[in-house]
């Protein structure tokens, strides 16, 4: 038999079903793995006593024949933007230095009331605010996948972000799945620089109570796993109506993973001209193609769709993103809660606090979000933006006219070293150009791993399906995945 | 419009963080690259388009009128960098 921590979440269920292995040894070959991977800075806070105790209750249960469902006995990280009661919970800021949180967030305690370990919280860039996990005040997380060639050969990764950390852990079987977090891309790039799946569904499927707010109007979570079916297992436990968020949507939660019948004839596959941008890798480009073709050869039809205001997205987002932001980060004042730094008077002592709490691209977005609300810009920058989103919103609604899901990249390159696009602020937000759009509008998406790039890195495809198309995203997901066969390791 | 380092000054108070003044130029230059990338929403006709207010339509659940939170005192304070006598504190504010 293979290593505990090679199994898939719905391998390893199996397993503690007919009782092969205890939730107990999971656990422990999970966090014997984590001791050996401290390098990769993919933790930021772990919890073993808990684990452990969490792998007993399970083990009980399961004795009992009462085992919660397949999450049960699962060990998983956390991504450190949920709170968690009484477990150092940071959003990878310095501002929130020391917080424990005195409550759970409704989907960690989703996952915890199906069974599921917590293994610790894991790595992200600071407030969730950036593609490369570089901005955490605890340091980059390392990509476990290293270039086998070209110029980031023998070079540390990044492994994408926000919700690095978590990818991060995921492919190098240190957790089985985590939880992410996805604002403008945030669990899909991410899921493709470290070769897992990453799926963020549709807004307002999973609760928001408790989740650090970064943009509350696109902020949505969701899971990071190794294949379709456990992303589908996983967001099944995360997701449903909460009365303590008041966009969560109060709709029927379908059986995901039985919407995986590998059966996708006649299905309507649109690829969006607007994609093809200038500058693509052709082997992205390629990628894309493959996919398509994979498809085809399942009984799709491709459809050529038009989605106009693609470029328009990115820009949109750089505003309506930071807008929010500089509101919700107006709560870091050093009196409630975390980092304090004393000043003269009051004022100066929230702007001490703020300048030494928030790091730089957290201070540029709240900055940017204050200016475009200020009086005298707000018609110029955000109800303009806000307008363009109504317009992509109705590009896709255009779109499902003709067909019923869509296949894009998911990001423009495989990962890239630490340290570069460092400069660039543009350049570091043009990661997400094909993730934004789908966020703009709410939509389910999803990122499968497909290939590797010239370099030996993996790459992933993306497909986005109507608002609570789920069902139709992971059966297309699931085509894409075993027509791939993606096996490739870090 | 591009911005000067007053408006940066200006919005940096706005948004309570505080900047020296040697980091001015340099932020601003920043902001405007970013602003700059930023205008070319302009191009798009928005004439008649309604913002987006909402991102899923979904019809507005309302709770119970009923008193459902309250007596976390300490849970609140929990975390304080400096909780007195079951207060929050800031430095002096009325001489």
């Amino acid at each position: 038999m293979s290593a505990l921590t090679d199994l898939t979440i719905a391998q390893a269920g199996d397993g503690l079903d007919k009782g092969e292995f205890t939730a107990r040894e999971l656990t422990d070959a999970y966090l014997s793995a984590m001791a050996d991977a401290q390098a990769l800075n993919a933790y930021t806070a772990e919890t073993p006593d808990r684990a452990c105790a969490m792998a007993d209750a399970s083990d009980a249960r399961r004795a009992k024949g009462a085992a919660a469902g397949p999450l049960d006995g699962i060990p998983l990280a956390i991504k450190d933007l949920f709170c968690t009661e009484g477990v150092l919970s940071t959003a990878g800021s310095h501002i929130l230095d020391g917080f424990e949180p005195r409550y759970e967030s409704t989907v960690t305690q989703n996952l915890w009331d199906a069974g599921a370990v917590m293994l610790g919280k894991v790595n992200m860039d600071e407030f969730a605010m950036g593609s490369a996990n570089i901005t955490s005040h605890y340091g980059p997380t390392i990509n476990p996948w290293k270039a086998k060639s070209g110029d980031a050969a023998g070079k540390d990764l990044v492994p994408g972000g926000s919700s690095g950390g978590s990818a991060a852990a995921v492919a190098a079987r240190i957790a089985a799945g985590a939880t992410g977090t996805d604002t403008g891309g945030s669990i899909r790039q991410p899921g493709a620089f470290c070769g897992i799946v990453g799926m963020k569904p549709t807004y307002g499927r999973c609760s928001r109570w408790g989740v650090i707010a970064f943009a509350s109007s696109l902020d949505q979570a969701g899971p990071l796993a190794r294949t379709v079916e456990d992303s589908a297992l996983m967001l099944q436990a995360m997701a449903g109506y909460d009365p303590k968020d008041s966009t969560s949507i109060d709709q029927p939660m379908p059986d995901f993973a039985a919407a995986l019948t590998g059966d996708i004839r006649g299905l309507r596959v649109g690829v969006p001209a607007e994609y093809r941008m200038d500058g693509t890798p052709p082997e992205i480009e390629a990628l894309w193609q493959q996919g398509i073709d994979w498809l085809r050869d399942a009984g799709a039809a491709i459809v050529d769709i038009s989605l106009p205001h693609t470029k328009y997205a990115l820009p949109a987002y750089y505003i309506v993103a930071p807008a929010e932001a500089s509101s919700n980060l107006a709560r870091y004042d050093g009196v409630r809660y975390g980092l304090r730094v004393e000043g003269e008077d009051l004022t100066d002592t929230y702007e001490r606090t703020r300048a030494a709490g928030f790091g730089a691209e957290v201070q540029r977005r709240i900055m940017i979000g204050t200016y475009v609300l200020s009086a005298g810009y707000y018609d110029a920058y955000y109800l303009k933006a806000q307008r363009v989103r109504t317009r992509i919103a109705d590009d896709f609604r255009n779109a499902w006219d003709s067909c019923d899901v869509i296949l894009t990249p998911t990001t423009p390159s495989a990962a890239f070293a630490i340290g570069e696009k460092m400069d660039d602020p543009i350049a570091m937000y043009l990661n997400d150009i094909f993730t934004v759009p789908a966020s703009m509008a709410g939509l389910p998406a999803i990122s499968v791993p497909a290939g590797l790039s010239g370099d030996g890195l993996p790459l992933g495809l993306h497909l986005i399906a109507p608002a609570f198309g789920e069902e139709t995203l992971f059966r297309t997901a699931g085509v894409l995945e075993d027509a791939a066969a993606f096996d490739a390791r870090p | 419009m591009a911005l000067d380092t007053d408006t940066v000054r200006r919005i940096a108070r706005l948004a309570r963080i505080h900047v020296d003044d040697g980091e001015l130029a340099p932020l601003a230059d920043e902001l405007n690259n970013i602003l700059g990338w930023i205008e070319q929403l302009d191009e798009v006709d928005t004439e008649g388009v309604a913002p987006m207010t909402s991102v899923v339509e979904m019809v507005q659940r309302l709770r119970a009128d009923e008193v459902n939170d309250g007596d976390l005192q300490e849970d609140v304070l929990a975390n304080a960098p400096d909780p007195a006598d079951g207060f929050f504190t800031v430095p002096k504010v009325v001489e």
